[in-house]
């Protein structure tokens, strides 16, 4: 019990912290920050908010899971961005092309995106294994590389009409899309969300969250990866092979990124456009730190940014500048930061001072032997 | 300023630290314009009495004075700002700039708000010629050879105004003939009127560049000499000690069993010097085989050579009569080669985990730790309060992080992990380093008991009563080669010092 009261003080009191700015900021613009907030609150917690949250928090989780799988061994993969949109261009067009059983279709689809991402970020690992070139650097340029083969891809072979304004590859067919979940407002009793179709893709989201913290936390692979971050010469002494490591890292990485525009295309899109949703990797980043590479803290931080985007809606309904929102997403992942960075040195402190008693004890019963 | 012809006088220094005495009443005497050569064996005290005079440290009590007046030092600022300059045996500069931003780094001259870099240049000029120092302002750093390198560390010392130098082993990195290079450099200095203060291992070196030497051992300054009326083996015996521990009477358990052989194993540095030279031994059965030699001799790179961490450039290592060269370092351990390293925060924990995830590591392949690919928590938790019952480690609970416990309960953790582990082989880097007589003499004991179980132990070690007391044989490492095998019931300060430094032996009489 103390333990979770000790887990959620930081993240709460980043959280008041961030408001209290954000607060600071609307009277700084001339509005009353309680009205604004009660606004947010209300358009918010509409169903067919809620829906919109979570289709909006769904990309964004799976883009931190990639995230925080790097940072588990130290590692930042910085291009999910490209990764995911590389992956989601061919998964498109695969799926468009062909036409199968719904859940093997949907299953191939998503095995090409998984291939195509790890591929992409494998290429970052090839080159810190083999030439020591830092994936920091690789992701970064492995974006722009990846933004280019897109375009070039989707305009010279994929496009079903390379005229169009928004090219696009063929949509996939009735056993390629995945099948929206509002029936669950309403078999609860809620009003069901209007215009709003909760996408069918959360379920595998949260299969993927099962899985990162079964493999992070319960497995020997997450054990070695953890050690590799935590030391890397210690676990090299351990018998862990640091190269194998780094690139089964990026490989899963990238595999997971791969995911990321999959619930759009599965949900919404059908199909991999021109302008399909981007910086959903670089915002994954924020909400891989703001989760702590936790897979429930992630999945907060992504329901919390996807609830202050869809609520930035109304603010602008009522000239309001929504670009508050901006500022509480941007101050409450420093706090977080800093919040939790606070709170383990206090943690660390109170185990330092325990185990020092023990040895204490263990002086005063030497000395009671010795007399 | 006192009239005096002594550049540094240390009177009765002392200095403890949390359960070591590492300087118990130096005294140290250089005289003005001299080369002073301190040498000793590793954890002398060396170094922290160079910290102390260098400002780093302030010593517990004791009197400093520099030509004559006292001082006390608050921070290296101070002991510069009296012409005390140090070169340290790792060189700290920035490889991508020049040698004139490396020399005035932190230091820069400026005309009004600009770097005066044209005043830096006519200054190091001056001050190469002076010295007799050849250095090019212009070139890149990290093009330069090592002994290019040190120049420009002893340059940059000489820059801000030293007259009083103190070197940390500074052949230890170089090649002969930049030690040659170095030393007339040295002349050349000295011939300008600075004092030089040099740490070393290597008698020979000393003897033939210094004017005096000062041996110290276990804390104390124990003698001073002039090189002309001492020979390099009466300076290694004074370095080692006149007298020897005994070893441990215990009944001999070596079986004729070989269960560890290396055979002709080699490998290099990344610059080309050689790290492990053509190294062969065997570890019978129930035997305990100790590497006595200077820290930096190619003990660390033999260990993680064994340990399949670091690759043979040549060479063969036999794991009960099977060659293990090619495996990878989890098969080494599967295997059953047990490892306590030498230091054990960069290759022995991670200190921000549990007690229980360090005790898994480097066993997290094997029961109790894993269980079908899958991390076995309760098991790991249950293995880990046994080896804190039998090991001792004091701690509140397996679950507190690593970094809250002691160094003393940190080793005791990692020598019973181990242990417990039930190796064949048992490679121990330092085991008892930096802990109390305790938990030393617990460790003792359980080597002693594995051993007569019929382990067999690589026990490399700076402690001579514990590689005496415990080892079967003892081989000697000096320049990655094994220099000598003793018989440790027979050995002598004289003969062993003599191997551990390099000093030529003469035939037995």
């Amino acid at each position: 019990m103390k333990k979770i009261g000790l887990a959620l003080l930081a993240p709460v009191v980043a959280l008041v912290f961030a408001i209290g700015v954000a607060a600071l900021a609307l009277l700084a613009v001339g509005v009353n920050p309680g009205e604004a907030f009660k606004l947010m609150w209300d358009f918010g917690t509409t169903t067919t908010s809620i829906a919109s949250i979570v289709n909006r928090s769904i990309p964004l989780y799976i883009s931190a899971v990639a995230v925080a799988i790097g940072f588990q061994m130290k590692m930042f993969n910085i291009g999910v961005e490209g990764q995911y949109l590389v992956a989601a261009l061919f998964a498109g067009w695969v799926g468009g092309s062909i036409a199968v059983w719904a859940p093997l279709h949907i299953l191939i689809v998503i095995i090409v995106a998984v291939l195509v991402g790890a591929l992409w970020a494998g290429i970052a690992g090839v080159l810190k294994v083999t030439r020591g070139v830092n994936e920091v650097v690789a992701t970064i340029m492995l974006n722009f590389i990846g933004f280019s083969v897109v375009g070039y891809f989707l305009g010279n072979f994929f496009a079903v009409d390379s005229g169009a304004l928004n090219q696009s590859t063929p949509l996939l067919p009735e056993s390629g899309q995945i099948p929206g979940l509002n029936w669950i407002f309403t078999s609860l009793g809620f009003t069901e969300p209007r215009g709003t179709e909760l996408q069918g893709f959360l379920i595998v989201a949260i299969i993927i969250g099962i899985a990162y913290y079964v493999l992070v936390w319960k497995t020997r692979f997450g054990f070695d990866l953890r050690a590799s971050g935590a030391n890397p010469g210690a676990a090299k002494m351990s018998g862990v092979n640091p190269k194998k490591m780094i690139l089964y890292t990026m490989l899963l990485s990238g595999g997971v990124a791969g995911m990321v525009g999959l619930s759009t295309m599965f949900g919404k899109l059908h199909a991999y456009t021109q302008d399909f949703p981007r910086g959903l990797g670089f915002a994954g980043i924020a909400v891989a730190l703001l989760g702590r590479n936790g897979a429930i803290g992630m999945a907060l931080g992504a329901l919390l940014f996807g609830f202050m985007e869809r609520s930035a809606l109304i603010l602008d309904l009522n000239n309001i500048p929504k670009e508050v929102v901006q500022i509480i997403q941007g101050v409450v992942v420093l706090a977080v930061v800093i919040a939790y960075e606070v709170v383990d040195r206090w943690i660390k402190a109170r185990e330092l001072k325990a185990a020092n008693a023990a040895t204490q004890a263990f002086r005063s019963d030497g000395e009671e032997v010795a007399a | 300023m006192a009239d005096s012809d002594r550049a540094i006088e240390l009177i009765d220094i002392t200095k403890t630290y949390p359960g070591v005495l590492a300087n118990d009443g130096v005294d140290l005497s250089v005289g003005l314009g001299d080369i002073h050569a301190i040498v000793g064996e590793n954890g002398a005290g060396k170094s922290t009495l160079m910290n102390i005079l260098y400002g780093m440290q302030s010593p517990d009590s004791g009197i400093i004075k520099v030509r004559g007046d006292e001082v006390s030092f608050g921070s290296p600022k101070d002991a510069i700002a009296l012409g005390i300059g140090m070169v340290h045996q790792h060189f700290m500069l920035a490889d991508n700039l020049t040698v004139l931003e490396n020399i005035v780094l932190g230091d820069e001259p400026t005309k009004g708000l600009q770097l005066d870099f044209s005043f830096a240049r006519d200054k190091i000029t001056e001050l190469s010629e002076q010295y007799g120092m050849p250095l090019d302002p212009d070139a890149m750093v990290e093009f330069l050879t090592i002994g290019e390198r040190q120049r420009v560390e002893i340059m940059k010392v000489l820059y801000r105004g030293a007259t009083i130098l103190i070197l940390d082993e500074p052949t230890a990195v170089l090649v002969p003939q930049e030690v040659d290079d170095l030393f007339n450099s040295l002349k050349e200095l000295q011939a300008e009127g600075v004092t030089i203060i040099f740490i070393s291992h290597k008698l020979d070196e000393v003897l033939s560049v210094s004017d005096a030497i000062t041996v110290m051992r276990a804390g104390k300054t124990v003698a001073t000499a002039v090189p002309s009326e001492i020979t390099s083996h009466e300076l290694a015996e004074l370095m080692v000690g006149s007298e020897l521990p005994t070893p441990e009477t215990g009944e001999s358990t070596v079986t004729d069993i070989v269960e560890l052989a290396v055979s002709g194993l080699s490998n290099y540095h990344s610059d080309g010097r050689i790290a492990v030279d053509n190294v062969s031994f065997e570890i019978h059965q129930g035997e305990i085989v100790g590497i006595a030699g200077v820290d930096g001799n190619g003990q660390t790179e033999l260990v993680d050579t064994i340990m399949g961490v670091r690759h043979a450039a040549s060479g063969k290592v036999m794991l009960s009569g099977v060659d293990i060269s090619g495996d990878d370092t989890k098969d080494r351990r599967t295997d059953g080669i047990g490892i306590i390293p030498g230091d054990r925060h960069r290759q022995g924990l991670l200190l921000d985990s549990s007690l229980w995830e360090n005790a898994m590591l480097g066993h997290q392949t094997t029961a109790p730790f894993e269980k079908h690919g899958f991390v076995d928590k309760k098991g790991a938790k249950k293995r880990t309060g046994e080896i804190v019952e039998r090991f001792d480690v004091r701690t509140p609970s397996v679950d507190v992080s690593a970094a809250a416990l002691s160094g003393g309960n940190q080793q005791k953790l990692i020598v019973g992990k181990e242990m417990m582990a039930g190796p064949k082989v048992l490679i121990a880097s330092h085991p008892t380093r930096g802990i109390d007589v305790g938990a030393q003499a617990a460790i003792w004991k359980e080597l002693r008991d594995a051993r007569a179980e019929g382990l067999a132990v690589l026990l490399i070690s700076a402690d001579l009563e514990e590689l005496i007391g415990l080892s079967d044989t003892l081989l000697v490492m000096f320049d990655g080669a094994i220099a000598a095998e003793l018989d440790p019931a027979n050995v002598t300060p004289k003969t062993l010092g003599s191997h551990m430094t390099g000093v030529e032996v003469e035939e037995a009489s």
